[in-house]
């Protein structure tokens, strides 16, 4: 009976399925024709090439874990190359995207539903490959020197570069659904490396913070994404960018806009998001350097950024974006100052970069993206540098509190000339990269309306606030008397310092080759997210203008609130403990109200009694049945008493006797063995009526059924005898024969609709002639669908072991032990 | 159960219960059968000879663990599929040879190495249930 049930069940969601993709194909012949255009276009071999280079890291995380067991710290060296090799092929790509010709290519994922496994490199996502492959070139070495004995190293490794995977195919993605599967990876990843020291308390609970916020923002940008292909049609990115109007102009565009915000703030620790990203310092510094300063958190302004030629300018954007950014900006700059962690300062100045480049993008002009452009750059360059600095010094000193370091300048040159240089360009100081993303910022905002000049103000002040941050993390630890520390302070091995100082080496030379820079990445990136050619032209000699001036002031006030760090410190530390409650705890709160309810419906919903869950699925049951059957009047007529020859009377009266028996026994043996007599009457029944298949398939069931719960019986000592009140009998009576009476009266007015054959002819007519068996019930179990089948009996066998656990389970005899005295 | 007469005649009973199991699974194909009701059959006989000999006996005999077997079986019903891949058909499409083997031909086919997994599935997955239910000491 089941399965014909279930076969009925699949045979229609089958034709579903072909319908949708007839209309499918309908309506997609214009996109396929312009994919294989473009494919034809490149070379298929290196589109090949790409795949490859695509799963390097992923290769990398397989290896990893055997490599390190061999060659310990040293093989960071050896997995180095992999990500180098990356980065070098996609610096490959430079000259053919700088020209604004974007690289595609991909093959067919999953065909019946439209789904391309397919990339789109334009200067957007290419300058993000080239950050991503070549600062994790450098944290990969880092992490060698940083875990250096470490038990799980390899693991580490494993994992940091299972994210790199992640990152490079989100920001390559073409296709939305390979879009939401990297996002989605790269939140995992991310788990798994804040939870690395999963021994301790806080990196578990930063783990699975961060794991909830981003996740759910995960579930806003998929339904975003869906959303958008409802309004525009377009499933990938290269054809929805190409679209021009199409996504603003639709009515779904401010729901596809506040779901997409979800998944970007929650990503970019946007305000009142932010919270995860300070806790998840929990992680090893390398984590802290490449996933939380350098590209996942970006992964958020990523999107914004790709998406602001089709959904950007709208008043929407350009009101939402500036003022989250703009107060994430102040936030973040503000409980920076608080911190006297050099990790918690950092990462507070990241919310703060991150809400500065969310303003940025938001005001969608020229100028405002070229500056975000720069700033990006500039920020993944000193931030990456920084954090790693910052681990070099815990690493050495033994302690990351900037109150407890000083003077490390002697032990430590390199290392100092590597965060002097790094925060050199944070501060924005002439010649460094970092000085021509302030410039462009203060001249994309400048005065010119009431709103520009809010964020100019808050840039300002940001900016400032930065400054002195990074000159605390610079600067303080190195500068004045030694301190005495945990560890006795010397210079790092050359693995760990060798990335911080390339990183802020980077930062200057951009600086100063600033040309060949913008040709090469900003001018193609800012185009990319402009939606149109752009050409960045700033270079490091200083002119004399209004962004001049403001960036003066920047540095004067940094240099201000530098001195006075202290006092600024102790006047947030009053204010934070004024105000008390944060979204922190309002985290904690939020997940224990959820657990609370949860624990409250469990309780209610199940109770524990068995009795109570079966009246109340067979009671829905019977709802289910005969609600819908009275309601829209579709009883069935009642149809003229059948003639019987005298052995089917019999079965009909065996079956009944059976059920009668169930009913009046005594004992729960004689109830179990009658409900059998019950079932080979029906069986027999099939069998009479020409279903020799079923027939043997009940006979088998009914025989281990009274087999099976014979032994339940005995297994779980049940008493002989059901003994119930007679309320409860009047209630499971007429809960059965409701049950009963819609059954029979749903079969009833089955059988009076007029039967459609078409499926019937169709395995009569192929059983033979396609899959060579003329048992049709067979083959359409083993042939025709098996695919059902192999899902079939994977349940079978989970069902076999859930059903060995709960035979295992035993109580303890300590629980009834204690349950006993506490009587 | 220590009845003399059942205690005789159930290894009768059960190695041709498993005979005929194994008849059905490989019938089915034309006829009533196939691996769901081989499977239960053969079921029914690991129950016959677990009551008549008690639960030890028929793990010993059985000398894989049930579980095992449903697992082997679910994999082969998996890899049955795989095949197709190698002649570029949709997964799980059934492939069929016709060797000759001592004068005398023989259909194979991935569906019938398909309905064997089903058997085998079904097989060591109830009669585990079936013997851990029966076992007092422990599944």
């Amino acid at each position: 009976m089941r399965r014909i049930a279930v076969s009925k069940r699949q045979r229609h969601h089958g034709l579903l399925c072909i319908a949708r993709r007839n209309q499918f194909s309908r309506g997609c012949p214009p996109r396929t024709r312009r994919l294989s255009q473009k494919k034809s276009k490149r070379s298929g071999k290196g589109a090949f090439l790409t795949f490859i280079v695509l799963l390097l890291p992923l290769l990398g995380a397989v290896l990893a874990p055997s490599l390190t067991r061999l060659f310990g710290g040293k093989s960071g060296w050896l997995l180095a190359v992999l990500p180098l090799a990356v980065f070098i092929h996609f610096l490959g790509m430079l000259g053919t995207v700088s020209e604004g010709e974007p690289v595609t290519g991909g093959f067919d994922w999953i065909p019946s539903l439209g789904v391309r496994f397919s990339w789109l490199l334009d200067g957007l996502s290419l300058t993000f490959a080239l950050l991503i492959s070549g600062i994790g070139t450098l944290i990969v070495i880092y992490a060698g020197g940083y875990l250096d004995g470490h038990p799980q190293q390899g693991r580490f490794f494993s994992f940091i570069l299972l994210f790199m995977g992640a990152m490079l195919g989100l920001v390559v993605s073409d296709s939305f659904l390979m879009l939401f599967v990297f996002w989605e990876l790269t939140s995992i990843t991310s788990f798994l490396l804040i939870g690395f020291d999963h021994e301790r308390e806080a990196s578990r609970r930063a783990a699975l913070q961060a794991l909830l916020v981003t996740g759910i923002g995960g579930l806003s940008l998929l339904a975003g994404l869906l959303v958008i292909t409802q309004a525009t049609g377009f499933n990938d990115l290269s054809t929805l960018l190409g679209s021009g109007d199409a996504l603003r102009s639709s009515p779904l565009y401010m729901a596809a806009f506040v779901l997409v915000l979800g998944g970007a703030f929650t990503k970019s620790a946007q305000f009142p998001f932010h919270f995860w990203l300070p806790n998840a310092m929990e992680a090893p510094t390398p984590v802290s350097a490449y996933l939380h300063s350098a590209t996942m958190v970006k992964a958020g302004v990523y999107l914004l950024m790709r998406l602001n030629p089709v959904m950007g300018d709208t008043a929407a954007w350009e009101t939402v974006l500036p003022l989250f950014g703009g107060t994430t900006l102040l936030v973040g700059t503000l409980l920076a100052i608080r911190q006297t962690d050099l990790k918690l300062m950092l990462a507070y100045t990241t919310v703060a970069s991150l809400g500065l480049l969310v303003m940025l993008t938001g005001f969608g002009s020229d100028l405002a993206v070229e500056a975000a452009v720069l700033y990006l750059i500039a920020h993944s360059l000193f931030k990456g540098a920084l954090f790693m600095v910052a681990g070099l010094i815990d690493h050495e000193a033994g302690t990351r509190d900037v109150t407890a370091l000083g003077g490390l300048r002697k032990a430590m040159p390199v290392t100092f000339a590597a965060a002097l240089l790094a925060a050199l360009s944070m501060g924005g100081l002439p010649m460094f990269f970092g000085f021509l993303a302030k410039e462009e910022i203060y001249a994309a905002l400048g005065f010119g309306s009431g709103w520009a000049a809010l964020a100019t103000l808050a840039a300002l002040a940001g900016n400032s606030l930065m400054f002195a941050v990074a000159f605390a993390v610079a600067l303080k630890p190195f500068i004045g008397a030694e301190r005495k520390t945990p560890k006795h302070a010397h210079e790092g091995p050359v693995a760990l310092w060798l990335g911080p100082l390339v990183l802020a080496l980077a930062g200057l030379l951009a600086g100063l080759a600033s040309g060949w820079v913008h040709a090469g990445l900003s001018s193609p990136m800012a185009s990319a997210v402009a939606g149109r050619a752009v050409e960045i032209t700033i270079s490091t000699i200083p002119h004399i203008g209004m962004p001049l001036l403001l960036s003066g002031l920047t540095v004067a006030l940094g240099i201000a609130a530098y001195l006075k760090l202290g006092a600024l410190r102790a006047g947030m530390a009053g204010l934070l403990a004024a105000i008390g409650w944060g979204p922190d705890r309002g985290f904690d709160q939020f997940v224990r109200g959820v657990l609370q309810a949860s624990v409250g419906v469990t309780r209610v919903v199940q109770n524990g009694r068995m009795d109570f869950y079966m009246s109340v699925t067979f009671l829905c049951v019977a709802a289910v049945l005969l609600v819908p059957m009275i309601l829209f009047g579709e009883l069935p007529v009642l149809p003229a008493f059948p003639d019987l020859r005298f052995h089917e009377w019999a079965v009909v009266v065996m079956a009944v006797i059976g059920i009668g028996a169930v009913v009046y026994a005594k004992s729960r043996l004689v109830a179990i063995v009658s409900l059998g007599i019950q079932g080979l009457a029906v069986a027999l029944l099939f069998m009479l009526f020409g279903a020799p298949d079923l027939s043997f398939t009940q006979f088998m069931i009914e025989t281990l059924s009274v087999v099976i719960l014979a032994l339940v019986m005995t297994r779980l000592r049940l008493s002989l005898s059901d003994h119930r009140p007679l309320g409860q009998k009047l209630l499971d009576t007429g809960i059965a024969g409701a049950c009963g009476l819609g059954f029979g009266l749903l079969l009833l007015k089955v059988t009076q609709l007029p039967f459609d054959d078409t499926l019937s002819q169709f395995y009569n007519a192929y059983s033979r002639s396609i899959a060579h068996g003329r048992n049709v019930v067979n083959v359409i179990i083993v042939d025709f669908r098996g695919f059902d089948t192999l899902g079939e009996i994977a349940v079978v066998m989970i069902t076999g072991l859930a059903v060995l656990a709960l035979i295992r389970i035993r109580a303890k005899p300590d629980a009834g032990k204690t349950r006993e005295i506490e009587q | 159960m220590k009845t003399l007469i059942f205690r005789t005649a159930a290894p009768f009973i059960t190695a041709l219960m498993l005979l005929f199991s194994v008849f059905v699974l490989l019938r089915g194909h034309n006829d009533p059968g196939g691996g769901f009701i081989g499977g239960l059959i053969a079921v029914a006989a690991f129950a016959v000879q677990g009551i008549a000999f008690g639960v030890p006996v028929v793990r010993r005999a059985l000398y894989f663990h049930p579980m095992a077997i449903a697992g082997c079986g679910l994999l082969m019903a998996a890899f049955s599929g795989v095949l197709s891949y190698a002649f570029a058909v949709p997964y799980l499409s059934g492939l069929w040879a016709a060797p000759s083997l001592f004068g005398v031909t023989v259909d194979v086919s991935t569906v019938m190495t398909f309905d064997i997994g089903v058997y085998l599935v079904v097989v060591g997955a109830i009669t585990s249930i079936a013997l851990s239910l029966e076992d007092r000491e422990d599944g």
